[in-house]
């Protein structure tokens, strides 16, 4: 008897995921359309994007840089014995650039952005959520889909990128670091060999895919505070599950998004 | 101005507003008096369709508000200011941005006109001092004043106050009240007023109902709810209000 009642409550409990996740499937696409609905129509609220993106920006830059150096730094620690051992080491600079400039850097600074910055929407959109903001601005008749959430997800967009080339540059600058503590390399042969291996088709898609990974944060990020309830605790909970939420997402579309550039441009 | 009928609104199963029907006329200062948790800001929020109810009609300057479409709906909400129970200052911006914000999306004014409009409401709620406070600095009185001054600014035809005076001194909520009374002579402004505040309400009100089970349980002048001798209303007014003549017992 109590075993059962333990099983029912379990499947119960499922269902209920189930059931949050499908409504949370549901709801990030009904927000994307609305997303891109709006984001064309005026007014456009150039000045917050502008201050959102400052915000973001300043938010999010010392944390990437001393992330970006280190990884940099660690990699070609990593892999400069591994290609001594082949007596490769001059496809150091190579091997790491074409890393950092494909995946790492991409990636890295899209996760800590979304640590920082989903959270960061989560919990400002659901404390005016439950205190009644997004209320007022609706009965004042401004629409605060667009004002608080067109703004933000434009604003993730396009700073992520630029975030990502930074990290780019600043990553393999601490890779060159470690190069030169164990072996004699100009910084002249360490770019051009950098440059001579990495070409710009590995740029381009690298950084490409952070478009996507910017609007995944924003995006997740407002849909959990917009739509957050259950006073503060709701507001704790749209702020950790964004970052979860959107963490996973970039990964999953990462993996898609290399999928389909191998198959679009297999010599890469 | 306000014509509600039949409005039923239920979260789930638990039936908040049951049968609500009543009617403000262009001008009037209507009171809505009620037990904690009958949904009075329920009732505020239907009209201006923050949320939707169930059933029922609500007409406001002759509009179907529940069947306008979001354009209309903006259109007379324009026309609406709402004073949240919160007060719902929007805490990323100071007082004037507060007060600038619906001004900046829905008039023509320059700069300078603007900063005037912005200073006479303060004035108004006697908190000009504040203007560039974040809500954060404001005590929950100041920031009630300063949500009413931002719902004022626009003139709107219908005012929907929840809780007024609720948490501010006897001395300034008799000036809010003042300031309800004289909006409604200068501007000729149609006000709906969640109230508990007895005083406020005998300043302000050219009529009250009260709310109960989902229903207007009754109508009638303040003197008239005051002095009846239903027991229902008794037990209200002696309970709910403290009042220097009344024996509590
Ligand atoms: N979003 C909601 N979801 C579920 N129930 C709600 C919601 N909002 C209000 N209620 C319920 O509706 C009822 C009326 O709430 P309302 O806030 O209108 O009360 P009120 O009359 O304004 O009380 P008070 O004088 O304390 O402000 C309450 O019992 C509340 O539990
Ligand atoms: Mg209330």
């Amino acid at each position: 008897m109590n075993k059962k009642t333990s099983t029912s409550a379990y499947l119960n409990s499922i269902e209920n995921r189930l059931n949050e996740f499908f409504t949370m499937i549901a709801g990030l696409w009904i927000f994307s359309v609305q997303f891109f609905r709006y984001v064309f129509v005026p007014p456009y609220e150039v000045y917050e994007i502008r201050k959102h993106m400052n915000e973001l920006g300043i938010k999010t830059l010392p944390i990437v840089s001393v992330t970006g150096f280190i990884i940099g730094l660690v990699l070609a620690m990593q892999t400069q014995p591994v290609l001594a051992r082949f007596g490769a080491e001059a496809y150091l600079p190579g091997s790491v650039g074409i890393s950092i400039v494909r995946e790492l850097g991409p990636v890295i600074t899209a996760l800590i952005f979304a640590g920082r910055v989903s959270s960061g929407i989560g919990a400002e959109l659901g404390s005016m959520r439950v205190t009644e903001q997004i209320d007022a601005m609706e009965v004042s008749a401004v629409d605060p889909f667009k004002y608080l959430v067109v703004t933000r997800i434009f604003a993730c967009t396009f700073i992520l990128p630029i975030l990502t080339v930074y990290v780019i540059f600043i990553a393999l600058t601490g890779a060159y670091i470690a190069v030169v503590l164990v072996q004699n390399m100009t910084i002249e042969y360490y770019t051009n060999a950098v440059l001579y291996s990495v070409e710009f088709g590995d740029a381009i898609p690298g950084v490409a895919k952070t478009f996507v990974f910017g609007y995944i944060v924003g995006l997740v990020g407002s849909y959990k505070g917009y739509t957050a309830t259950n006073g503060t605790e709701g507001v704790g909970r749209a702020s950790t599950t964004a970052v979860v939420v959107s963490s996973l997402m970039i990964l999953i579309f990462d993996m898609i998004l290399v999928k389909i550039t191998l198959w679009l441009w297999p010599t890469f | 101005m306000v014509e509600i009928i039949n409005l039923k609104k239920a979260f789930n199963s638990y039936i908040v507003l049951d049968d609500v029907s009543l009617s403000v006329e262009k001008g009037e200062n209507l009171v809505v008096f009620g037990r904690s948790g009958t949904g009075k800001s329920v009732l505020l929020k239907c009209m201006v369709r923050l949320m939707e109810p169930d059933s029922g009609k609500i007409i406001i300057d002759g509009k179907d508000v529940l069947s306008l479409n979001i354009k209309e709906l903006n259109e007379l909400r324009k026309q609406i200011g709402f004073l949240f129970q919160s007060a719902a200052l929007y805490d990323s911006m100071s007082v004037r941005q507060n007060l600038e914000f619906p001004l900046i999306r829905h008039f023509n004014f320059t700069p300078e006109e603007r900063e005037q409009k912005v200073i006479s409401v303060l004035e108004k709620v006697s908190l000009v001092e504040a203007i560039d406070k974040m809500p954060s600095e404001l005590s929950g009185g100041m920031k009630k004043r300063i949500g009413l001054a931002r719902s004022i600014i626009t003139e709107p035809k219908l005012m929907l106050y929840d809780e007024p005076t609720t948490g501010l001194d006897p001395i300034t909520s008799k000036e809010i009240s003042y300031l309800i009374l004289e909006l409604q002579k200068s501007l000729n402004m149609t006000s709906v007023v969640v109230t508990h505040d007895l005083l406020c309400a005998e300043i302000i009100a050219d009529r009250a109902i009260v709310l109960n089970e989902g229903k207007v349980q009754y109508q009638g002048s303040i003197p008239e709810l005051t002095s009846s001798n239903d027991p229902f209303l008794k037990n209200f007014f002696s309970h709910e209000f403290i009042k220097e003549n009344n024996q509590v017992n």
